[in-house]
């Protein structure tokens, strides 16, 4: 656990960037703090390793107070990951990785064989090896700044901005893949981030900073949706708060699913015809995995991939009431398409369905904690 | 030109050679070993900075001649001695590699310094593995000048007569002869594009990492 009690912070020009913040980041879980830009992040964080020394207030790791302690030391227990990942240009991949466990005083054999092993991990091919950090992409290079941080087996991480220099495709695989690793190595994480929405997607718990450096609340990210304490976080969570809730609600078991009529692509105009006497009917591949939507009375010819009407996102049955609802408003049908966890055809639901569904839910007052998207 | 006498003499210019390879290479040697930690305290203090690039600049606008001279008084040597040689181009070689030194210590990313120093890596550690690795670019640049301007300067000490090639162009002067000019000229130029070759060379080595253009 990493406590701060009673942190303040003011540069020697006389900037309060951090004022009284108090607050645990439990051992194990991931705390986003989050705030507007200059709010004081940054500062909160370097404060842990000590790259910035508080000007009151005491910060202490597993109950241990970081105040005198050897810095070099301290730093090595926690793992640092940098928005521009800091990688050292002059050494190879696999080097900069096993800089880490080297300066724990691994063998250099020893260090090269962990940062092969972490390597793999965040998913950077062996042939990366080798290169050098200029050789990377931002996205890959970001990998590299990830493992290098665990290649010591840190208990504590640190992350200020880690996925904000990079584009958001890359940005939002990079998120899932994260989580994906945090949900196996469990360490204690404080990341920063000024983005709210990958704040609600990462974290553990949530702690919305304002300007000043003051904490305005410290919540799940689902209590930050549904019960903002103030006007100044109910703003910076943003609009379409009850619909970004949803995200935290799973798809309901009860929820009604109508099977859905469907032909395999390629079927021909008769059998699409056949099918349904809807204005819209799906259409699948060999495995039942749903393709698209096309309208049999235009059908000219066999099904082909150029007549799919693609704009119907697809819900997994075990996913959240948001995913299911996205699905039935986007279908040009207004029916949305469920999925196994395969990914193969259950049916379809009307938003009205879902909606009905909400309220529900809503009246027996359970909610259940999903991961947000 | 008169090869006979390039034959008769080939002992002597040799000799004359290896002095001032030495003259040249020496002083680089020794003011990069004193360049390095002056260079250091000048990147870390912006206030010392100033004080020890305006002070090292200043020793560049003395004239070498008069250095040549001035020396033995102050160091008690003999005029002929080489150290005065050694000692004016290492003070030279030191004024301008400090301020290389620096510029190449500034030149390492901001965020590879705070990655080191929040991974644990102690003050000196770090200069000594990442940021002076980091840093050899910009370095070699500067060794590069100090290495063949010392090779010209060297020649001037000719004029108190310490042994080097410059001796060839006072006895050339002297005796109205172009051949031994000729060929101090020609060995000068030859010595300083050998020497930072290697300078080049060295500085490949020490940096397989940079990003090279590839020659199609
Ligand atoms: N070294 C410094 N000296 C003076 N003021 C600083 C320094 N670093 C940051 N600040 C100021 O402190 C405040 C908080 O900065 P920072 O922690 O970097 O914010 P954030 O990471 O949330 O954007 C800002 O107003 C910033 O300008
Ligand atoms: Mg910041």
């Amino acid at each position: 656990m990493i406590t701060f009690e009673h942190v303040s912070k003011v540069y020697p020009d006389g900037t309060h960037a951090v004022h009284d913040l108090t607050f645990d980041a439990p051992t194990g879980k991931l705390t986003v703090l989050v705030g507007p830009s200059g709010c004081g992040k940054t500062t909160s964080l370097r404060m842990v390793n000590r790259l910035i020394r508080p000007t009151s207030g005491d910060i202490l790791l597993d109950g241990e107070s970081t105040n005198g302690m050897d810095e070099a030391l301290l730093r090595r227990r926690i793992g640092y990951v940098i928005q521009h990942a800091g990688l050292f240009p002059h050494r190879t991949v696999l080097d900069n990785v096993a800089a880490t466990p080297r300066l724990s005083g691994a063998s250099k054999r020893q260090a090269r064989l962990i940062a092969g092993e972490l390597l793999e991990r965040v998913g950077l091919p062996a042939t990366f090896a080798s290169r050098y950090p200029w050789q990377l992409s931002g996205g890959q290079q970001q990998r590299v700044g990830v493992a290098r941080a665990l290649a010591s087996d840190p208990d504590f991480m640190l992350m200020d901005e880690p996925f904000s220099a990079v584009d958001p495709v890359v940005r939002s695989q990079l998120q899932d893949e994260f989580l994906r690793l945090q949900r196996e190595i469990g360490k204690t994480i404080i990341m920063v981030t000024h983005d709210i929405d990958e704040a609600l997607k990462l974290g553990d718990q949530v702690a919305v900073l304002r300007t000043g450096g003051k904490l305005a609340q410290l919540a799940t990210p689902e209590e930050l949706l549904t019960a903002p304490a103030d006007a100044f976080v109910a703003d910076f969570v943003g609009r379409d708060r009850g619909y970004r809730s949803l995200g935290f609600v799973a798809a309901a078991p009860g929820l009604v699913v109508r099977s859905e009529p469907s032909v395999p692509i390629g079927s021909s105009v008769e059998d699409a015809r056949a099918a349904t006497d809807d204005d819209w009917l799906l259409v699948v591949d060999e495995r039942a995995h749903p393709l698209g939507w096309v309208e049999p009375r235009t059908l000219r010819a066999p099904i082909s991939f150029s007549d799919l009407n693609l704009s119907g996102t697809v819900a997994h049955r075990t996913g959240t009431m948001r995913h299911v609802l996205d699905a039935s408003l986007s279908a040009p049908s207004r029916r949305g398409v469920l999925v196994d966890e395969d990914g193969a055809l259950v049916g379809s639901v009307t938003a009205a369905e879902v909606v009905g569904s909400l309220a529900e839910i809503h009246a027996a007052g359970v909610t259940t904690g999903g991961t947000a998207s | 030109m008169n090869l006979d006498w390039i034959v008769r003499e080939s002992d002597s210019i040799l000799v004359l050679l290896v002095w001032h390879l030495g003259l040249s290479v020496v002083p680089v040697v020794i003011g990069l070993a004193m360049a390095l930690p002056l260079g250091w305290v000048a990147h870390r203090s912006g206030a010392f900075k100033s004080v020890v690039l305006g002070t090292t600049g200043l020793l560049y606008t003395v004239p070498s001649l008069a250095l040549f001279v001035m020396l033995p008084s102050i160091l008690g040597t003999r005029i002929l001695d080489p150290l005065n040689v050694v000692v004016a181009l290492t003070v030279y070689t030191v004024a301008l590699l400090v301020r290389t030194v620096s510029d190449g210590l500034d030149s390492v990313p901001v965020e590879t310094v705070q990655a080191a120093q929040a991974m644990g890596y102690r003050t000196l550690q770090r200069l000594v593995s990442v940021e002076l690795p980091v840093a050899v670019p910009v370095i070699a640049a500067g060794l590069r000048v100090a290495v063949v301007s010392n090779v010209s300067v060297v020649s001037i000490a000719a004029l108190i007569g310490t042994q080097q090639l410059g001796l060839l162009f006072t006895q050339g002067a002297q005796l109205r002869f172009l051949t031994p000019i000729i060929v101090g000229i020609v060995l000068c130029l030859v010595l300083a594009v050998v020497l930072d070759g290697l300078v080049v060379l060295l500085a490949r080595r020490l940096t397989p990492w940079t990003p090279r253009a590839v020659h199609a």
